[in-house]
């Protein structure tokens, strides 16, 4: 089966910036005509495709990257599954998706990672990337089996969900996720500063009587975990930053050339704690929402590429843990169905361009994973077409996750996936 | 005027006109608690219930003495003891109150926010009475009242509020309450229990309770709770006590028409001594009293208001 993706501008950034044609074959691309560069127009007229995709209007661009994402699977079937995950991806653009280990129970071995790379492949929706524990039982108290999970098909540790509070034992875990070839993620946390706190401190915390967070409770934890970066000169990537002073120091550390990556959520550049007034759980997360400073160094971070990465940090949550008292609602929120359209708000903000956007939400995810991507002859057809023009309003109600904890129900959005090639085959279409 | 709010849940919907008239109300209220017969046939017919998810023994004999004044049934649950609450969410703890028709819920509750929830979900009128560390209108009320008795008028007073600051709703209320009808309100206490951020509830933050107290109308004093010294807020409360508490010495250079308040209960040598909350400044006692006023008239304006209530 083959099919011709065609008449689309391609933006493959580093790659291919050009109108062209896309000719699919299987599950891999077999040839991509367009003129770029100042060489000559290809025609895809030679091509005798099964299929032809109309792309024309459309961005082409390789398949969505949602570094963090929470699938829930095993154990919490109830907020989310592999497959409704795989299919909110799918919707939301995204061919490939990495799901932290904080499931029931703990992906800590070959055995869970192998468990969730079945479920993945019996959804057929996404490329599932499981992210293995740094710790057993993510307990901080014996480093996990890094070399039988990568080898299981894992591609990153972390405690996500909590942080690595030993430093030692982060730093032992950096050193031999070297050995096992895994990328090391962090939550970055400080349990005693953040002490109770449900919010950002701060004047709106201080209204509502919340206890609060300071964004030095993530900051002192980056910071140590840059110095373990630069110690052990392994890399190492941030997850979900929320604050300046960690978007300041991640910036320094990348000057000192400190191999340190970085990534924000949509909710993080869209929102301020303003958005918990009323005590709005859906407006609950860890990191917390900031202030509109912090919303603005965080958007400063992406455009002058300290933040390397857009992720999601999916996190479903049922109404039971959401539509209770504040303080005892459930951290988190879901994004995979939001995260482009917010992230083509930067575009038309002016604070990123279209190419950077891709960068952060593809390119740059892969480039840190190591997966090959690019769109050229050989690799594996996962591709994204985005329409920039159209228009909808945010429906929790619709969403493909199983779970409604946004914060953007009702949002009025521009632009968005359109279809999602997963392998060579359309896992999600609305042309 | 005509009272339109259903819900008590916080100082900040309430405006100025409201304000004064809920405390008017209070004050022909007072008069009924003042009678040999003490009580009205106001509310009868009205189904009142006290909602009590963290203890309270005071607010809600408070609460519980104003409804019986004004002869509504009145009605109590406690998640202590209750098998309605046990184990339950609050959202069905609210929709099965809801079921069986209340006309007000009083509501007690150790998160922030939860009268709110409830009062989205429910027909009922809610009156929060404390909500976690975020707002206690009640007694916001009832100190208001009682500054207005002793001193006519709140407008241009100055408010010293003095103590943990952070964990206090009556602070939070307190700050909104009192800056909303026109007085300045002072904080003090140790720089571990001043929240940040807390200025913008329209409060100065003195540099120590000296300054605080110097030339205040009302000083104020918090419950300091033993507690805190788990999360390291304050040492011992015998230094507490020296640098923070109200003592005879302190109070020597206190305006002479200054009022001593304390919303309860006391903890004697820490926060205040025995010769200040007794002595001549002290309110204390008042406070108690036009708390069942404010409370009377609270539920007298959620539910409608129209009734004669004088007439008897
Ligand atoms: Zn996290
Ligand atoms: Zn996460």
């Amino acid at each position: 089966m083959s099919t011709l993706i065609k008449g689309g501008k391609i933006l493959d950034p580093g790659n291919i910036d050009a109108m062209g044609d896309i000719l699919v074959d299987g599950d891999r691309i077999r040839k991509i005509y367009c003129c770029g560069d100042g060489k000559p127009a290809t025609s895809s007229s030679e091509a005798k495709p099964d299929k032809i995709i109309d792309a024309s209007g459309k961005i082409v661009v390789p398949g969505l990257i949602d570094m963090h994402v929470h699938l829930r699977e095993p154990g919490h079937e109830y907020k989310e599954t592999i497959e409704t995950g795989s299919r909110a991806a799918a919707h939301g653009g995204f061919t490939t998706i990495c799901c932290m280990p904080n499931t029931r129970p703990v992906n800590d071995c070959r055995e869970i990672t192998g468990y969730i790379l079945s479920q993945a492949k019996k959804a057929g929706l996404a490329r599932v990337l499981p992210v293995g524990a740094v710790s057993r039982g993510l307990e901080g108290k014996q480093l996990s089996e890094f070399h039988e999970m990568k080898s299981a098909g894992a591609v990153a540790v972390t405690d996500d969900g909590r942080p690595v509070t030993n430093t030692l034992l982060m730093r032992r875990a950096m050193e031999y996720a070297r050995g096992a070839g895994l990328l090391v993620i962090s939550h970055c946390e400080d349990l005693d500063l953040a002490l109770n706190g449900v919010m950002n401190e701060g004047e709106t915390a201080a209204r509502l009587g919340l206890s609060g967070i300071p964004n030095a409770a993530e900051s002192i934890m980056a910071a140590r975990d840059i110095l373990l970066c630069e110690l052990t000169g392994v890399p190492v990537h941030i997850a979900h930053v929320s604050a300046k002073e960690t978007v300041d120091l991640i910036r320094a550390a990348k000057n000192r050339g400190i191999p340190v990556t970085a990534e924000t959520a949509p909710h993080y550049f869209s929102l301020t704690d303003k958005a918990v007034e009323g005590y709005n759980t859906n407006a609950k997360m860890n990191p917390p929402l900031r202030t509109e400073q912090d919303r603005n160094a965080v958007r400063e971070g992406l455009a002058d590429g300290t933040i390397d990465v857009i992720a999601t940090d999916h996190a479903p949550h049922s109404d039971m843990e959401k539509e209770v008292e504040f303080d005892q609602a459930a951290n988190g929120v879901i994004g995979l169905e939001t995260s482009l359209p917010l992230g083509l708000g930067l575009v038309e903000k002016g604070i990123l361009t279209l190419s950077q956007l891709i960068e952060k939400m593809s390119k740059n995810p892969a480039r840190i994973l190591g997966l090959k991507t690019d769109l050229i002859q050989g690799n594996a057809a996962d591709i994204t077409l985005i329409d920039l023009e159209k228009t909808f309003t945010v429906d929790a109600g619709a969403f493909h996750s199983r779970s409604r904890n946004t914060p953007f129900n009702g949002w009025q959005l521009r632009g968005k996936a359109v279809l999602t090639m997963m392998s060579g085959r359309i896992v999600f279409e609305d042309l | 005027m005509q009272f339109t709010q259903k819900d008590i849940l916080d100082m900040e919907s309430l405006s100025r006109d409201e304000i004064n008239l809920i405390l008017d109300t209070a004050v022909r209220m007072k008069e009924i608690s003042e009678r040999p017969i003490k009580k009205v046939p106001t509310l009868r017919g009205k189904t009142v219930v006290l909602f009590f998810h963290e203890p309270s023994t005071r607010t809600k004999m408070s609460f519980d003495i104003a409804a019986k004044r004004l002869s509504a049934d009145c009605h109590s649950i406690s998640a202590s003891t209750s098998s309605l609450v046990k184990g339950e969410t609050l959202l069905d703890t609210a929709r099965n109150l809801q079921a069986m028709n209340p006309d007000v819920i009083v509501i007690r509750h150790s998160s922030g926010g939860a009268p709110h929830m409830l009062a989205r979900t429910m027909h009922a009128c809610v009156i929060n009475a404390g909500d976690g560390m975020h707002a206690h209108p009640t007694q916001s009320l009832l100190d208001m009242m009682t500054v207005r008795e002793k001193k006519g008028d709140l407008n241009g007073k100055r408010i010293a509020i003095i103590g943990d600051i952070a964990h206090s709703r009556v602070a939070r209320s307190n700050c909104v309450g009192f800056t909303r009808m026109g007085a300045d309100v002072v904080l003090a206490g140790p720089p571990t229990m001043i929240p940040r951020g807390i200025e913008s509830l329209g409060a100065r933050v003195a540099r120590n309770i000296d300054e605080a107290i110097r030339d205040a109308d009302v000083i104020m004093m918090l419950r300091m709770q033993k507690e805190r010294q788990k999360g390291f807020l304050f040492s011992t409360e015998r230094e507490y006590a020296r640098v923070y508490g109200l003592s005879r010495d302190r109070i020597k250079n206190i305006r002479k028409d200054a009022l001593i308040m304390h919303p309860g209960p006391i903890n004697r040598g820490v926060e205040i001594s025995s010769e200040v909350a007794d002595g001549p400044y002290s309110v204390i006692l008042d406070q108690v009293e036009n708390g069942v006023a404010v409370r009377m008239a609270l539920l007298y304006l959620v539910t409608g208001g129209t009734r004669n209530v004088y007439a008897d």
